[in-house]
């Protein structure tokens, strides 16, 4: 059995609470809003449906071939499952996908799931379909070069996700790790791309009415494609950026307050918050974290409901 | 192909197999949380965690070494936090000059690098312990009482059962292209990378369309057999007070380890 861990399945241990916690908040507003779109607007029958195509999305994800080298080119399929199924349907087809390569097989862990969701599901979904949706009404080759080039995308952006919450963890060094994170991944993401491009090229000869344009485009709108094209554009930036000069990502995390002066407690986040009676403990860590994430999830609702108002024009 | 391959279930009569499966789930996602929590360093409290598993392996009757064994799962990532030695934080241990870069190894840095590796190494295990003694129907039922959208439940549940089915399927399609695939002897076959690449490809979208096809008639007959929109099971799922007094122990045992982790 061909059953090798990728890369991109954060363990359990390897990030701390509050990036945990940030990452499982985004991912549970993004899952939840698939969830109710998906009862809203899809019959019963799509979801057994979408279990079938988890199951191949995992299958596909077994047929992998030889590159130079004795390396081979395995399929991750996010970006294939959100062009052919649509967007919404392809993050819970992911994040059943990852849920049970972590829950049944250790792939991955359990409390960083979240952020694993959100690299290999939800990004290569907004990613993969966002750049698919700007070209959905030109021409097949048009077509299928951007659904490529989107799932090269996604597979780099995951890799620099995977990274920058690794760093934010206090796991690795940035300037380590993302120039060997994004070096096998540009790898990896041509034999995504490439694979995408072919089972899309064949699944529209042989069965073109699968591939229903007009269905499709009017699963996601505008928002879509500007979510899509603003992280591939910052994905495409900060990549180059950030391995040629990791000090420079370092020097505007800090500003930002991303990274303490001492950092002595490599998980906290926001330093210079403490709640006064708890002092510094773990539980302070926490609600730093809590807050940040409150924001966050205020960022992701009001895109979300941006979004449904999108859908509804 | 056997369906066992997949599945992790191990079944011995025993104390841990018989509990709730939600007392299971949580206290797997504590145990976890704990060791997330302990900081950087915290030996002994490490050791005790480990000994909470060691007892958790035993009660499971499914013998010490049993999470062990499979844990090395988790190895090849560890490669990642290898980084994490050269934290610029700690007075330096060595100076390693490779040409290109100068890497200097710290004290607090290894000390990080072993504790991420002791975290990541015990809660893999107990995520082990937890699939080898709940059947997954079970595990899904315990998430779907634990707030889970059921929609995700049964996408996961069509998931897991059709698993084995497509699997079966790639392995078709892997003998049909061995199959067609002749080659002499000590000549190597194959085109050139575009046309393995192309020839992928088709495998893909063939088992995209043999799975699409698939679901369609699944659906059909799960209609004609009066499906109503999500998967039942036979187990009902009561908390006993055993399940309570399981779920107490453990968690008093946590809040021990956090003491002895944050005050020593």
């Amino acid at each position: 059995m061909n059953f090798s861990p990728a890369p991109l399945h954060i363990p359990d241990g390897f990030l701390t609470i509050v990036v945990s916690a940030i990452f499982w908040l985004i991912t549970i507003v993004m899952v939840g809003l698939a969830v109710s779109k998906t009862n809203r607007s899809l019959g019963e029958k799509q979801i057994p449906i979408m279990g079938v195509m988890a199951a191949f999305i995992f299958a596909a994800q077994m047929l992998n071939f030889p590159i130079a080298g004795g390396t081979s080119g395995h399929f991750l399929g996010g970006t294939l499952a959100a062009i052919v199924l649509g967007p919404w349907a392809g993050i819970l087809v992911m994040t059943a996908v990852v849920g049970i390569q972590a829950l049944l097989f250790q792939d991955g862990g359990l409390l960083v799931m979240g952020a694993n969701i959100f690299n290999m599901g939800i990004l290569t979904a907004v990613i993969g379909y966002g750049l698919y949706r700007l070209v959905i009404h030109q021409k097949k080759g048009i077509r299928l070069a951007v659904a490529g080039g989107g799932a090269w995308i996604a597979t780099m952006a995951a890799a620099l996700f995977a990274s920058l919450e690794l760093w934010l963890s206090g796991t690795t060094r940035l300037e380590i790790v993302l120039p060997a994170m994004l070096g096998v991944h540009a790898l990896i993401g041509l034999g995504e791309a490439l694979i995408t491009v072919a089972a899309l090229a064949y699944i529209e000869q042989t069965r073109p009415d699968l591939l229903n344009l007009d269905n499709s485009a009017r699963e996601g709108g505008w928002g879509w494609i500007v979510s899509g094209v603003v992280i591939s554009l910052l994905a495409v930036l900060i990549s180059p950026l950030a391995s040629g000069n990791p000090d420079g990502l370092e020097k505007i995390a800090s500003d930002l307050g991303f990274l303490g002066s001492g950092l002595d407690a490599p998980f906290q986040i926001l330093p210079d918050y403490s709640i006064p009676f708890l002092g510094d403990t773990a539980i302070s860590t926490i609600l730093a974290g809590a807050v940040g994430a409150i924001v966050l999830i205020g960022l992701v609702v009001l895109l979300g409901r941006n979004l449904h108002r999108q859908k509804s024009d | 192909m056997h369906v066992d391959v997949f599945d992790q279930y191990h079944f011995t009569p025993s104390r841990v197999h018989d509990l709730d499966p939600r007392v299971k789930v949580l206290i797997t996602v504590l145990f976890i949380l704990s060791n997330a929590l302990l900081p950087d360093g915290s030996w002994s409290a490490f050791a005790l965690a480990w000994l909470l598993l060691l007892v958790a392996n035993d009660q499971s009757g499914l013998g010490l070494g049993f999470t062990l064994k499979r844990s090395v799962v988790a190895l090849p990532f560890t490669l990642v936090a290898v980084s994490a030695i050269f934290s610029p934080q700690g007075s330096p241990l060595a100076v390693w000059d490779l040409g290109f870069i100068t890497l200097i190894p710290t004290d607090l840095g290894l000390i990080r690098f072993f504790s991420i590796l002791v975290r990541s190494w015990l809660s893999v295990q107990i995520a082990i312990l937890l699939v080898a003694t709940t059947q997954f129907p079970d595990l899904l039922h315990a998430l779907e009482h634990l707030r889970l959208p059921r929609t995700l439940t049964t996408i996961i549940a069509f998931l897991f059962r059709y698993l084995f089915v497509l699997t079966n399927e790639v392995f078709r399609i892997l003998r049909a292209r061995e199959a067609r695939s002749a080659g002499l002897p000590g000549v190597k076959g194959g085109g050139k990378l575009s046309w393995r690449i192309k020839t992928t490809g088709s495998m893909v979208g063939q088992l995209f369309l043999r799975s699409y096809e698939r679901s369609d008639r699944i659906y059909q007959s799960m209609i004609s057999r009066g499906y109503i929109g999500h998967i039942r099971t036979l187990n009902p799922h009561h908390m006993e007070r055993q399940d309570w007094l399981y779920l107490f122990v453990f968690i008093l045992f946590l809040v021990i380890i956090q003491f002895v982790g944050w005050v020593s």
